[in-house]
């Protein structure tokens, strides 16, 4: 099964404020925006990031191709166990995870 | 109809010189940049300091405000100096009164300020007036006596009371992004929808747009809704880069809060009028009961040790993680037997770069890397305590063997001393809104003539 980025046009991840992360899943076409709506539940991105799946909100914008995801950050921005100050690292795990 | 000039995301990330003087020469009613975020972590708000250079911000505040002078027209900075604590707005005003003298100038100031004595936050707590947003730390008048700085983020309101002075340049503290763009376009009546909708689009210059780097955008907000050009040679905009910009650092790509309300871009419309603007209605604007300005606050949350040692031997690499627990193994009994030190006491993390350094336990990847780095991170209540416990860390990173038998290896420190002490670290703990009668009862407005 492919990657979810070799099949999108972008995955991109940062910081909302200091206090929550989004994820922009760009899929570039309606096509790939329907494989990412119909193969990426919101339950295996919750398992991925290791969060509850209720404090995931999920946007599926069809006029754009987006598949958006928002989330409490895990590590408050900067505090001492953050890791990513800018939520960098979430968009390329992410993208790795397969897809049908 | 107002135009709005923007020159770039904020002051200190460079803007196309051409591209600004299109923009002047299509005679905008305001100049506005913003000068600061939360993005680069507390430590900025914590300090009261600006995260760019004097000698960056300065060079580029210079170019604004001849261009300013040029155009006749207002120019404001939002957040000035990263933070917009009352040390970089005076950081900044100091640099325009630096700038001016080089240009041989005069100017009308209007300085706005932001930050908050801690007794209006502990009164305004103990009033019921200080409530929580999503996802808030707990907190407490203790907590709101440890911070080092607290700002609120002041909305339209404030900023059109600058305006209102008839300022050549208003300095503001912290602002929210949108507020220094949304202020003129609504003092003048035109759609308040439009107005924030298109500051929304607006605030980090060119992102909104096909080469973002170029920084520069020129926004028109009419009676109806908005249009937005870039500026620079190869930019453009079109429906989708525009509307996508809403997703950006949005953790809700179709509602955003500020003081007074909040704007809902569900029933936007988005029509590309040619190859490079954008013309966007329908956005809605809804007022909300009580007016409320949203509080940042950041304390010192410890100090910090680093070290960072280099593994490059094959078998060490591939056994890393195992390396690395024993060692943290060792070195907590260590720190215990020498310094009488609990685990609570401290904390040490040894991140294992090229294995997981950026994603912790929630690294997929696998693969064997070259290399791998191991950076130590030290946090304890003083800075002498974190160093020690460093020195401490120091021998394992360097000569620690995987087994008891072998002879003793030696790995690759970039650094001496390996321990390299970073200071305070802080920590934002305040993600609250305060309650306002009036929205000037918590900033403060100077003019002044430099």
């Amino acid at each position: 099964m492919p990657e979810l980025g070799s099949i999108v046009e972008k995955v991109r991840s940062k910081n909302a404020g200091p206090f929550w992360l989004t994820v922009d899943i760009f899929c570039g076409s309606p096509e790939a925006y329907a494989r990412v709506v119909n193969g990426l539940s919101t339950d295996r991105v919750a398992r991925l990031f290791k969060v509850e799946e209720a404090t995931l909100k999920r946007f599926d914008i069809a006029d754009l191709n987006v598949v958006k995801f928002s989330l409490p950050r895990p590590a408050i921005q900067g505090t001492a166990h953050d890791r990513d100050m800018h939520g960098a690292g979430w968009a390329p795990l992410l993208a790795e995870i397969e897809i049908n | 109809m107002t135009r709005i000039l923007i020159p770039s995301g904020a002051l200190g990330l460079g803007y196309d010189a051409d591209a600004l003087a299109r923009g002047v020469a299509a005679k905008p009613d305001l100049i506005a940049i913003d000068g600061g975020s939360t993005d680069s972590g507390p430590s900025y708000l914590g300090r009261g300091v600006s995260k760019y250079s004097r000698a960056g911000t300065k060079a580029e505040w210079k170019g604004l405000i001849a261009a300013r002078v040029e155009a006749g027209c207002p120019l404001v900075i939002g957040t000035a100096g990263t933070c917009g604590a009352d040390s970089t707005v005076e950081w900044l005003y100091e640099i325009t009164v630096e700038v001016l003298a080089e240009l041989g100038l005069s100017a009308k100031i209007a300085v706005l300020k932001s930050e908050q004595p801690k007794e209006r936050v502990t009164d305004a707590l103990t009033e019921g007036r200080v409530t929580p947003l999503p996802h808030a730390p707990e907190i407490s008048a203790d907590l709101i006596g440890s911070t080092t700085h607290i700002v609120a983020l002041a909305g339209a309101e404030q900023i059109a009371e600058a305006l209102r002075t008839g300022a050549d340049i208003v300095i503001a503290g912290r602002t929210t992004d949108t507020a220094i763009i949304a202020a003129l376009p609504l003092m003048r009546g035109d759609h308040a929808g439009a107005a924030w909708h298109a500051a929304k689009i607006g605030e980090c210059g060119a992102l909104c747009a096909t080469n973002p780097q170029s920084g520069v955008i020129q926004i028109d907000i009419d009676a109806e809704g908005f249009t937005v050009t870039p500026l620079a040679d190869g930019a453009h905009c079109s429906p989708h880069t525009v509307s996508a910009h809403m997703l950006y650092e949005n953790s809700d790509p179709f509602m955003l809060y500020e003081p007074g309300g909040h704007l809902d871009v569900t029933a936007a419309k988005y029509t590309a009028l040619d190859d490079t603007s954008v013309r966007v209605t329908g956005s809605v604007w809804v007022p909300s009961d009580r007016y409320t300005v949203k509080l940042e606050g950041a304390r010192v949350a410890g100090y910090q040790t680093l070290l960072l040692a280099t593994v490059r031997d094959r078998r060490y690499v591939e056994n890393i993680r195992a390396w690395v627990d024993d060692i943290a193994r060792r070195h907590a009994q260590r720190v215990a037997n020498r310094m009488g030190l609990g685990p609570e006491e401290y904390s040490c993390e040894l991140r294992i770069i090229g294995v997981e350094a950026t994603l912790g336990t929630l690294e997929t990847r696998r693969e064997a890397p070259a290399e791998a780095g191991v950076m130590g991170i030290i946090t304890a209540a003083t800075q002498q305590r974190a160093n020690e416990i460093g020195k401490l860390l120091n021998p394992f990173l360097l000569h620690h063997p995987l087994t008891r038998e072998e002879e003793q290896p030696t790995f690759a420190f970039p650094f001496s001393p390996a321990e390299i002490d970073r200071g305070a670290i802080y920590e934002f703990c305040l993600n609250h809104v305060i309650e306002l009668d009036n929205p000037m009862d918590a900033f403060s407005l100077e003019v002044r003539d430099a």
